[in-house]
């Protein structure tokens, strides 16, 4: 601690550096932050899923529907205890630019399908009572300030004009990784409004034993196989990663772009560092002179390393912590449960602390390893 | 009995391909309590002579003891402890850490020690009375005159109370008046306080304060007159 004032001093030598390479390091930290939890959320969703729900939709691509007469038959099918239909909406509400995901499901069916969206039972018969009631998450309600009874309108961006629901229910997850900023209508509202009854987005089944998804998957593919909208089935979970490589290799891009903002960072650091020590060279030689070795002057110039890099780091993970924890953070819907997990704060305190050795490590190395005489030609 | 003894110091650098050779054979003694000014033309192996008497170069061959200790014979970490003990040194110019105040800068050498804080400002403030600075301290370097910054450094040199001061040309960059105070200050550090002082300088007046002079032409001391007393 003696040494503080001394290493504060000299960070303090040139603050607009000091402010601007701090600033930098916590703007890596913070954008590595937010696109690994970008990652980690949607790796979460994928692996949410029932292991006793499977989903079939359209083989040739999950934007194509299905014949809602497929219903009967796929009830019909042994190991199939239920059946319910959803179809993806895509509405914007206001003033055209807030989004949220919007589903129109078959509203008795799909209740008893997910009985993780939880909902009061006068909600619940409200709901399957009236064609344009709508459901929808505490936290969307909260956000927009809606209340039970409201009309909502949105603009459908796929299903063209504009949709007034009534909001009848408000329901609450039971689960982390079910989005609780969703609005969820009536199928038959759609279809109706659409005037194209008789398709489904996609199919959710119930079975009777996990251990039969694959044997079932297979029965319910073979039963579609030769029919104008042949059907791909899997597990719930195999679904949700579909849905999430909608976005292409997500996680692959997201890490290569953090590691490469923090490799850019890493030689803003490293040069700001070898800068400052490299002006130093004379106050070196005057301080080895005084009687501080060589690893003591190492140490100075790592903890000087570390001062910038630790306080960049709590910045930057803290900052991005508290951001999205405040902020309620989920990506318009698309990231239900959006929050910067303790391994991503671990393995970002993992790359501060690489930085701090890869930015400190030569500068520090050079003032313990000067020769006296040669720095003292600084002073002379 | 000499403080410091220097014996057969050979000390040759190399430049490219040419080898110089500064020293050939220097023996010198500087008593304990002296007050010894070392002159000569530039290039003539002043500073180095001083560089290897604080352990801060080594020679070719040759030994240099300082109270007792063979200086060359230390290992790096070895000679940062006993420099921090023994050697206050201050040089020409840009003695002081710009970013640290006076108080700060002259406390440098207590952070090597294990004095705890108040007994390192008792210290700090006595040394920076002792050099007439104890309404600066809490001035920054840029805030103070070229004669006061060499005070502030001399005050640093004797804070850890050494066994020897080294000055390398400390009246090198002051006018008359500044270079009078520090060069009395010396005197009075030597004869009231006893240090031992060797001081390297090109100024006739800076040498006369001075009890012993020795002149090095070449690497090679080529007179010995006794100043005083």
């Amino acid at each position: 601690m003696r040494y503080l004032p001394l290493v504060l001093a000299n960070l303090g030598r040139h603050k607009r550096r000091t402010f601007l390479t701090t600033a930098s390091v916590a703007l890596a930290l913070f954008l590595f932050a937010s696109l690994r939890t970008v990652v980690t959320t949607i790796a979460a969703g994928a692996q949410f899923g029932s292991a006793r729900r499977l989903v079939a939709t359209n083989a040739t691509g999950i934007v194509f529907p299905l014949p809602l007469a497929y219903a009967g038959r796929l009830r019909a099918l042994p190991g199939v205890q239920a059946v319910s239909w959803a179809n993806w909406f895509g509405g914007r509400y206001g003033d055209g630019k807030r989004f949220f995901a919007t589903f129109a499901v078959d509203p008795a069916s799909y209740l008893d399908m997910y009985p993780e969206i939880v909902l009061p039972a006068d909600q619940r018969d409200a709901f399957l009572r009236e064609r344009s009631a709508a459901i929808v998450g505490r936290r969307l309600l909260d956000v927009f300030g809606w209340h039970l009874g409201q009309d909502v309108t949105l603009q459908g961006t796929i299903f063209s004009g504009d949709w007034t629901f009534t909001i009848r229910g408000v329901y609450t997850p039971s689960d982390p990784v079910i989005n609780d900023d969703m609005l969820i209508f009536r199928h038959d509202y759609l279809d109706e409004r659409m005037n194209r009854a008789g398709f489904a987005g996609w199919y959710i089944l119930r079975i009777d034993d996990p251990n039969n998804a694959a044997g079932i998957a297979k029965l319910v593919d073979d039963q579609f196989r030769n029919s104008s909208a042949p059907t791909k089935t899997g597990t719930e979970q195999a679904f949700n990663a579909s849905f999430a490589t909608m976005w292409g290799n997500v996680s692959l891009l997201m890490n290569t772009i953090g590691m490469a903002v923090v490799f850019a960072i890493l030689l803003v650091t490293a040069n700001a560092m070898m800068m400052s020590a490299r002006e130093r060279t004379g106050e070196v030689a005057v301080l080895k002179t005084i009687g501080f070795s060589d690893w003591r002057l190492f140490g100075l110039v790592m903890l000087e390393a570390g001062l910038i890099t630790l306080t960049g780091a709590v910045l930057g993970l803290g900052g991005a912590k508290l951001l999205y924890r405040a902020t309620n953070f989920n990506a318009a819907g698309f990231l239900p449960g959006f929050d910067v997990d303790g391994t991503t704060l671990a393995v970002g305190g993992a790359i501060a602390l690489l930085l701090m050795l890869a930015s400190g490590l030569v500068p520090a190395v050079r003032a313990a390893r000067l020769p006296v005489v040669q720095a003292l030609r600084h002073v002379e | 009995m000499a403080l410091v003894q220097i014996r057969d110091v050979y000390k040759s650098f190399q430049r490219d391909s040419q080898r110089i050779d500064v020293f050939t054979g220097l023996s010198l003694d500087v008593a304990e309590g002296s007050f010894t000014a070392l002159m000569g033309p530039s290039g003539s192996g002043k500073s180095t002579l001083l560089n290897l008497i604080a352990g801060l170069d080594r020679p070719t061959s040759g030994t240099v003891r300082v109270a007792g200790a063979d200086v060359h014979a230390m290992s790096a970490a070895q000679l940062a402890a006993w420099r921090a003990r023994h050697i206050g040194f201050v040089f020409q110019q840009l003695n002081l850490l710009p970013v640290l105040t006076a108080y700060q800068n002259v406390e440098l050498p207590l952070l090597l020690t294990r004095l705890a804080k108040k007994e390192r400002e008792e210290r700090v403030r006595v040394a920076l009375g002792v050099v007439g600075l104890d309404d600066r301290i809490h001035h920054y370097p840029r805030q103070l005159s070229g004669g006061q910054e060499q005070r502030v450094a001399i005050a640093r040199a004797i804070v850890a109370d050494p066994t020897l001061i080294l000055l390398d040309e400390p009246t090198g960059q002051l006018d008359a008046r500044s270079s009078q105070e520090v060069l009395t200050l010396l005197q009075r550090l030597n004869s009231e306080f006893g240090k031992t002082v060797v001081i390297v300088t090109h100024d006739a007046h800076a040498a006369d304060k001075a009890k012993a002079v020795l002149h090095l032409e070449k690497g090679v001391l080529i007179e010995r007159a006794a100043v005083g007393a």
